[in-house]
Order: C-alpha cells, then structure tokens, then sequence
C-alpha cells in the first residue's frame, strides 16, 4: 500500500474519536448518553466497530470498565456526558486510582465559549478528576483528538497503572467538522518516560541478602498482578523455597492452593502470614505498597527485617516503612533478573535455617487461628458459603466482590490459584462494585464462571445494573450473603462500641428472589445448611442466566483474624473470646 | 528543613494546578512558590520553597516526579546556589522620616520606584532574610503595603536545570 501518497480521511472530531478507540483495538466501550456527547454518540451510531455498553448509572460503567481491566491488564473505556455523568463518575474513577487500574474516560463538557459561564450541566471535570487521576486533559482542537487517546492508553496502561479523563468540550465533536484522519502509531513525551528495567547493582545486593536469609519471606502485592509477573514470582518463590503471602490485591498472584502459601497478610490476614511476617528477618516485597490495612502500627512493623522493596512507582518506596534496598522498576524484569542472580550465586539458601522456619511455619498454620466453627444450629456460615462455592467451580471463577465482612470471607476463603481472578475495590473500599464488576468480566469472557459475592447492603448500592444485565445478556451469579446487616460496621460496633448499632440494621430489605424475577432474571433462596450445597449446584448449572442467590447466613458472625489496632502484624484476635 | 525546589514543567494550563494540588492533598507546606515561563516557550520553570524533614522533602520530589507534566526537579538546597526574592515595598513618607526611611533603603540598596508627597515605594532583592531585615529596619515607619514574589534560584557555576 502507497500510504504516504493516500490522502488521509477528513473526519468529524467525534467520529475521530470512536475510530481512535478502535484504533486502539477498543471493542466495548461503558457509558450513557447525554447533552455533551450526542454527536459522540452519533458517530457512535454510525459505524459497528466499538460497541457501547448502556448502564443504567455512570458509576456502573466506571466499575465495568475497571473490571475488564483487572481480568486483561488492559484498558477499559468509559463514556459519560458533563455535569451529572461526569460527577457520577468520580467514584469509579477513584476506586480504579487507588488499585493502579488502567482506565481511560471520556467525559463531555458544555461548548468551549460556555466553559466557565455555570453553562447547563457543566462542571469542573478537569479540577474534581484531577486528585483521583493519573493524568487528565482537555481537548483544545479536534484535530488533536487521535495523538490524545493514544496519549491516553499509553499513560494509563504503562509504568504504575492508572485512570486517564479526557474531557471533550460538545464543539469539538461537531458533525460537520472535517480533520484529517490518522492514527499515530507510537507516542513518547519527555516528561514521562516510565522505567523500565531495575537497577543491577540493587538486584545484586537483594540477591545476596535474600540467599542469607534465616526466616524470608515473600510478601507480594497488586503489582504482580498488573505486573504481569505472577509466573516470575513463582518460578523465584520455588526456586529458593521461601514462603509467600498475598495482600488483598495480590491474591492470584500466587496460587493459593501451593503449600508455599501462607494466606493473605494484614488486618484480616491469617494467622501464620501475619506471625511470619513479624519474625521475619528479610521481606521481599513485590509490587506491593505497605498499605495500612497490612502493616498495622509502622512503629511495630516487623522489628528485624531487612526489608527489599521492589516497586514501579518511586513514591511507594520509603513512603510508610523505610526499606533497607529500595528497586524501582517493573517486577517482571526485575524478578527475572533477581533469579538469574540467585541461579548464578554460589550461595544457596540456607537449607537448615529454612526447615527450621518452615517448622514454625507449619506449627502456626496447625493452630488454625481465626478459622471459623460451625454448630448444628442449622445457621449458614458465611464462610461456608464461599467454600462450597469454590469446590462448585473448581476454584477457576472470576470472582468480584462488594465491600464488608462478604468481601473478606471471599479472600480468605476463596483460594485463588490464577491471576486476574478476583476483582475487588482493595484501596477505595467501594460498595456498589461488585456486581458492575462481574458484569464487565462476563461480558469480555462469556463461557467464564462470574460470581460476585456480595451482602444485601453493597448490593443495593447498583442493584439497578440488574436491568443491564437483562438487555446484554449477562449471566453472572450473584452470591447474597444475606446477614440483614451492615456486617462490617457491625462488626466494628460490636468491637469497639458495646454493640450499638447505630445505622447498621438494613430495615425492609425487598425480596430479593422476587426483585431479581421482576428484572427477568432467576432468584433463588437459601436459608439452611442443609440445602446450601444442592440450592448453589441449582443456581450454577443455569449457565447463561443471571442467577440472584440470596442466602440467608448467621448474622452473628465476625471476620477473623483481625489486628489488634495500633499494634504489631501478630496481635491479632482470633475470635470473640480469643486474641494473641 | 528548608528547601528550594527547582521544578521544569510543561507550559500548560493545569500544570500549575496540578502542583498546587498536590501540595494541598498530601498535607506539604508551600513557603512560597513562583512560575513563569522559560527562555523556553514550551516549558515553565517553578521554584517552591516548602520546609519538612527529609522523609517528606523526599516524598514530595517523588511526588512532583510523578506528575505527567513535570519535566524535572531539583533541590536546590543540596548544593551550592545562588536565591534571590523580589520585594515592593510601599511605606508612609512624612517630611520627618523621608531622609531616613531613603537611606536604610540605601543601605540595603533598595532602590526607590515611586514617590508621592507622603509615600515612597521601594524595590529591593536579596535573599528572604534580607528582606526580611529591611522590614524589621523599617519597623519604626508605617508599613503600607508588601509585596513579595516568592523565591527564586539557581545552582551556582556549571551545574544546569535542562530538559
């Protein structure tokens, strides 16, 4: 093809932009139309190449967009119009910033000689987006829109990932307008040039400790996962022996069934990751940021280790705990590098210490610390019901969550053994997640199992989705677990405030098995043990429907372990009656 | 605990906000912060002077780095540099007073830029200690107004802030 002498297409700055996104290999995009974007959504008409996903609330599409890009590492895509939809938005936007999620959203806004008059449906979308974004910009000529979505993409999906606005004043969009057409190929800006290998002489010194190492351990975090490095930490983590534990938004990244696994660590870690880590002498962290829903009193936090911190993102580094051998870089060169390290170091690890630590290891796991007891009172266990549904899919579902006591059952208690598998709102903490989530999974990976597991309060913070569901289609399994309360506030209540519960009872609750039919889906009850196994198989082997599972679970029960506020990784209660 | 922080950054509307932001969100102080455009049309050259121990001071040029628009920064600070400030200063001039108030601002080699029977107006650069001094020297008078740009620096002999 002659491409240099072919005359570039003359286009309208809102097809540009649906071309661009096709461009860019785009197929979904999540959104809901409005004032601002009626001539985007007219290109959008015009042509069957990117298809829009119609929510039935802007926060939905965000969720949609974020979850496709937990299950890829891709990109996902929002539409929204000014005002309203853009505002609608922003919870979406910072539950994909707080998780490094890779997302690009398109806002409308009101005509460019408007901006700034309190025009019909404007609002400041570059100044209420700027906090909770990786970068955000504003279209100033349409004929900038291509080289701006590929700036787009690339700033979200590269170094620390994250969520991108691009904010499209309604002229630039205009129908009659005529650019010419082309899509660059390549973008590069001086000032971002993500790194993209570690320091050597850093991965030498890391290599040589971590072979010194009496009491390792391998603490791993989202970055593996949006990393792409899962296979890389488990080659490393095999090779030298070491026990490996996950945070909440690493699980996956380590298949959880491996006897190597420790659990998750952290406020609601088990009890041998959070002992293990403590004792520790040398920690490698991996992707992972000192969160403190892990770390618990950083003036405490494991005493003698030595710690390794490889991360992307420079400010992770040293920004809670001090590390001792800062790296940046991705994790994937990087621990592949650190193996290549370890294979050509004379040394090897130190077999005596690390059956020694492994004992203790093992003895902290026997205890069993935290694990939940079952009575004969009939009463589902919460934790029960997630069990029962892993064995029902065979540990290989897509598993999103909502936010609460429902959200960490499912973390320790669905084991994840596959990357990109579980999809949570880790660092925001966003009811009404998961359910937009599942659907934005299903919709990408049809033949998949999707389960959202939910409680009946987050539920209804997006139970309006279930329409959507209904018009593309999308077979997820919802997992209710119904306690009739706000269980994590309760929790907390009963903890620290004597049992008052102030606002956490859920007072009419509808019908869930009712409401889920009235949508055209399929609802079922589950209200005793006895029926838990044969009721879940029931809802499952309706393939592609959306299947709503309310079970009716012990509203008694707490989330365990739990740290001890304000003290060490290992102080920790371990049920009502029990603390370390 | 003092710092000057020298920041190149895209001549590009939002970029200013975006640091100022990020000083507002994460809980950094701004002594005193100045912007204008470079010989470079494409680039604006910041200088912040915020205070804080090094693990902040730390965080905050991570922080500034990571800013999409930010070209590069520097801490003055850490190596030798020269700094200087800006100050207008507009004080009551009475009959009394006006030879006096002339020559502290002579000796601080402050230059006077406008007069009126009863005012003067006098415009002085130096480090912000020395303005500093001229206010406290001119406590006797009547202070009218002030002022001031905010500092501005750079590293002394070789060492450059480029692209």
């Amino acid at each position: 093809m002659s491409e240099a002498n072919q005359q570039p297409e003359m286009m309208s700055g809102g097809a540009m932009l649906i071309r661009a996104l096709h461009d860019q290999g785009v197929k979904y995009v999540y959104g809901y139309p409005g004032g601002a974007v009626l001539h985007i959504y007219d290109a959008i008409h015009q042509q069957d190449k990117v298809e829009h996903i119609l929510v039935r609330h802007e926060q939905a599409a965000t969720h949609m967009a974020d979850a496709y890009a937990r299950a890829t590492g891709k990109a996902g895509v929002v539409l929204v119009t000014s005002g309203p939809g853009a505002t609608n938005a922003v919870t979406g936007i910072a539950t994909a910033y707080m998780d490094s999620i890779p997302m690009v959203i398109i806002t409308g806004q009101v005509m460019s000689h408007l901006i700034g008059d309190d025009a019909f449906q404007e609002t400041d979308m570059m100044g209420i987006s700027r906090p909770i974004v990786k970068h955000n910009m504003s279209v100033k000529n349409p004929a900038d829109i291509p080289m701006m979505v590929k700036k787009a993409f690339y700033i979200a999906e590269s170094g620390r990932p994250g969520p991108v606005v691009i904010d499209v004043p309604k002229d630039m969009t205009m129908p009659n307008g005529r650019f010419p057409y082309h899509y660059p190929t390549e973008v590069s800006l001086r000032s971002y040039n993500p790194v993209q290998k570690g320091h050597s002489g850093q991965i030498r010194k890391a290599a040589n400790v971590l072979l010194s190492a009496k009491q390792p351990m391998i603490y791993s975090g989202g970055g593996i996962i949006m990393g792409d490095a899962s296979n890389e930490l488990r080659e490393l983590a095999q090779l030298l022996g070491y026990p490996v534990t996950n945070t909440l938004m690493g699980l996956g990244g380590y298949p959880a069934t491996d006897k190597q696994f420790v659990g998750m660590l952290g406020m609601h870690g088990t009890f041998e990751a959070n002992n293990a880590m403590h004792h520790a002498d040398v920690i490698l962290a991996l992707g992972a940021r000192f969160d403190d829903r892990v770390t618990n009193n950083v003036k405490k936090f494991c005493p003698n280790a030595t710690i390794i911190h490889v991360d992307i993102d420079p400010t992770s580094i040293s920004k809670t705990i001090d590390s001792h051998i800062p790296i940046v870089g991705p994790v994937k060169p990087v621990i592949a590098e650190l193996i290549e390290q370890i294979k050509a170091s004379e040394q090897k690890p130190d077999a005596e210490a690390l059956a020694a630590w492994w004992q203790q290891i093992n003895e902290w796991r026997e205890r069993k610390g935290g694990h939940y007891k079952t009575d004969n009172s009939g009463q589902i266990k919460p934790q029960q019901v997630v069990e029962a549904v892993w064995r029902l899919t065979k540990g290989d579902a897509y598993v999103t969550s909502d936010v609460g006591q429902h959200q960490m059952f499912a973390a320790q208690y669905y084991r994840f053994d596959k990357p990109y598998r579980w999809i949570n709102s880790g660092g925001l903490g966003t009811m009404g997640f998961g359910l937009p989530a599942a659907m934005g999974v299903k919709l990408n990976f049809p033949e998949a199992e999707v389960v959202c597991v939910t409680g009946e309060g987050s539920i209804q913070m997006n139970i309006q989705e279930l329409s959507t569901c209904k018009q593309y289609g999308l077979g997820v399994k919802i997992l209710n677990l119904n306690n009739g309360y706000l269980g994590m506030v309760k929790q907390w209540q009963d903890m620290n405030y004597e049992s008052r519960y102030s606002n956490s009872y859920m007072d009419s609750l509808p019908d869930f098995m009712k409401l889920a039919e009235a949508y055209g889906h399929i609802g079922i009850t589950i209200r005793h043990i006895d029926e838990l196994e044969a009721k879940l198989a029931e809802a499952f082997s309706y393939k592609d429907r959306l299947v709503f599972i309310d079970v009716i679970v012990d509203p008694t029960e707490h989330v365990y372990p739990m740290q001890v506020p304000m003290g060490k990784m290992n102080d920790m209660f371990l049920s009502k009656t029990e603390r370390t | 605990m003092r710092h000057l922080l020298s920041v190149l950054m895209e001549n590009e509307p939002g970029a200013l906000a975006r640091v100022v932001g990020l000083f507002a969100q994460r809980g950094y102080n701004i002594e005193s912060l100045t912007v204008a455009p470079t010989e470079d049309k494409t680039l604006s050259r910041m200088t912040l002077v915020t205070k804080g121990e090094d693990k902040v001071i730390e965080q905050i040029t991570k922080q500034l780095n990571k800013l999409i628009e930010v070209v590069k920064v520097i801490d003055l600070t850490e190596g030798a540099h020269v700094e200087r400030e800006l100050m207008l200063i507009k004080v009551k001039a009475p009959t009394p007073v006006r030879e006096e108030i002339k020559r502290t601002a002579d000796i601080f080699r402050g230059q006077i830029i406008d007069v009126t029977p009863t005012s003067y107006t006098i415009q002085l650069t130096g480090t912000s200690d020395k303005l500093d001094a001229f206010i406290e020297a001119l406590s006797g008078m009547q202070i009218l107004e002030v002022a001031r740009t905010g500092v501005s620096g750079v590293s002394r002999g070789e060492k450059l802030l480029l692209v």
